[in-house]
């Protein structure tokens, strides 16, 4: 296999994924976004037409304030995506947003990924791209 | 016991020898030799077989495809696709369906060549898109082996695990795997380096892939495939060998729910529908073939089963408790050498039957004097994220 010339590309969500489609829009202006039926209350995460709990459609559309607390997490050390291969070591984790959505991301902002602790106080840090941002996570604080 | 069914039976099985077929033998070909050889154990004949069970892995029209191949006209085909758990599903299908007098003889069949094909099972990056929840998760670049790895985080953090404790799990299917020839050439083929029993120390000391989940952790990447064939109680009593039969069988699903726990698998709503049709409690059981796609899996599930309590587990394995030669102190671990040390072709659950069907049998490499009830637990698809679990038990007369 040639060498690229450019630089490895993290692999980025499709904006036609009809269920998702209106979060990844939402991060054009930095909105970390989660749903709430409005029938029975329940939070919906990850995005869909539908709510889990009652099938209802009458989901409204929230902002998270972005922050949140690591709910659990690995330090990658190999992987074989030329991106992901490229940011090796780097820490994913499932962040629990304050608002109650648990999403998957990355903690970015560490010397040593493997200092991260699980109940890491964490906020979004965005990640701009052309049509949409990436939610990645910092931490906000020493862990207790 | 006298209340457990009598319907249909475990009566061939067939583990395909080869762990690296060197691209000269399709997944096909596999399937089909493999039922040959299964068909020949139980002592029946092509003819007989009038329900096919398939995962799928040959791609769309599965349940069509397989049949043409095969170059059988079944009266049931089955085509249930939910990872290294399909094959849990298939077997407790085939016994619905057989006691429902749908069908007689059912073939159960998987073939892979996930080695030949270099496919990084392991430490890849998923595709996205496909699915909403991919298209939502993958920009992370979350592996595989980080998906499980997270699930050992948070149980060490809740319970105060640690890799010692998970390391028993691998050092005790490997204990296995050098008593059995097949497991012993599979890792000379796939080119293992220090092909011998493993220490704690060994396992904790080898390169960390993703944290807390070391290389020794990690099942391997073979190529393989094997055949199980499934016959109704009549036909089962006049075939080769002993009648393996099915007595119980449990299925479950576990995702992502925001606020929910990691560290429960689906297995704990698998597990008691299982024991519960059987009529068995796990205290009585002596060999478990569970999913090992790596240590903390088996962990989790142990206790998702109900050998221990939830938290419990890594006490519980400690001082080689899984080992074939301690049946006083529980079931007996994958003792063809599991995933981690025998066969991990992608979907394991099989071999998961096969090895228990053996033990009942009294055929095993590391045999458990006198085994006569076992567990087969498929965990299909992702430990930390979606999931898929098929619990079947097994007995014999």
């Amino acid at each position: 296999m040639s060498e690229s010339p450019l630089p490895p590309k993290r692999p980025l969500p499709k904006l036609t994924e009809a269920d998702t489609a209106e979060f990844w829009k939402r991060t054009r202006d930095q909105q970390l976004s989660y749903q709430q039926c409005s029938d029975c209350d329940e939070i919906v995460f990850y995005p869909r037409h539908h709510c889990t709990h009652c099938l209802g459609n009458n989901l409204e559309w929230r902002t998270a304030s972005g922050k949140g607390t690591v709910y659990t997490f690995s330090v990658i050390r190999q992987s074989y995506h030329p991106f992901f291969r490229s940011r090796l070591p780097y820490a994913v984790a499932w962040i629990d947003l304050e608002e109650g959505p648990r999403i998957l991301s990355n903690v970015v902002g560490l010397a040593d990924p493997a200092t991260l602790e699980i109940g890491q106080s964490v906020e979004v840090e965005w990640e701009p791209h052309e049509e949409l941002s990436i939610p990645l996570f910092k931490p906000v604080s020493a862990p207790v | 016991m006298s209340a457990q069914a009598r319907d249909a039976a475990i009566v061939g099985i067939h583990e395909y020898p080869s762990r690296d077929v060197a691209g000269l033998v399709s997944p096909l070909q596999i399937k089909a030799a493999s039922a040959a050889q299964a068909l020949a154990d139980a002592g029946l004949g092509w003819q007989d077989v009038d329900a096919i069970y398939d995962a799928g892995e040959g791609g769309g029209m599965a349940g069509l495809n397989i049949a043409e191949y095969f170059g059988l006209k079944p009266n049931v085909i089955d085509t249930t696709s939910v990872g290294g758990s399909s094959y849990e599903y298939h077997a407790a299908h085939a016994r619905r369906d057989i006691a429902a007098g749908k069908a007689r003889v059912a073939l159960l069949t998987y073939g892979s060549t996930a080695h030949s094909n270099a496919q990084a099972i392991g430490v890849g990056g998923r595709g996205g898109g496909a699915h909403p929840a991919d298209n939502m998760e993958s920009f992370s670049g979350m592996t595989l082996v980080a998906n499980y790895a997270m699930v050992a985080r948070r149980h060490m953090h809740e319970y105060g695990t640690t890799s010692r404790q998970l390391a028993e799990i691998s050092t005790a299917t490997r204990a296995h795997a050098m008593r059995n020839p097949q497991a012993v050439k599979a890792m000379e083929d796939l080119e293992f380096l220090d092909i011998r029993e493993t220490t704690l120390d060994d396992v904790v000391n080898s390169r960390m892939i993703a944290d807390p989940l070391h290389l020794l952790e990690c099942c391997m990447i073979s190529d393989g495939g094997g055949a199980v064939v499934i016959a109704a109680a009549d036909v089962a009593r006049d075939c080769r060998n002993t009648p393996v039969w099915i007595l119980g069988s449990g299925e479950a699903t576990k995702y992502t729910e925001n606020g929910g726990d990691i560290t429960t698998s689906a297995a704990a709503q698998s597990g008691p529908s299982a024991f519960a049709e059987a009529g068995v409690a796990p205290a009585e059981i002596d060999i478990a073939m569970i999913y090992d796609s790596f240590s903390i899996t088996v962990l989790a599930l142990l206790e998702d089963l109900g050998f221990c309590g939830k938290g419990e587990g890594g006490a519980w394995v400690e001082g080689g408790r899984l080992r074939f030669d301690r049946p006083q102190d529980g079931p007996a671990l994958n003792t063809d050498g599991g995933g981690l040390s025998s066969n991990h072709p992608g979907m394991r659950g099989i071999f998961l039957l096969i090895e228990a069907v053996r033990q009942l049998r009294g055929e095993s490499c590391s045999q458990v004097s006198g085994a006569r009830l076992a567990i087969a637990h498929g965990n299909g698809g992702m430990l930390g994220s979606r999931h898929c679990a098929g619990s079947v038990i097994l007995g014999r007369d």
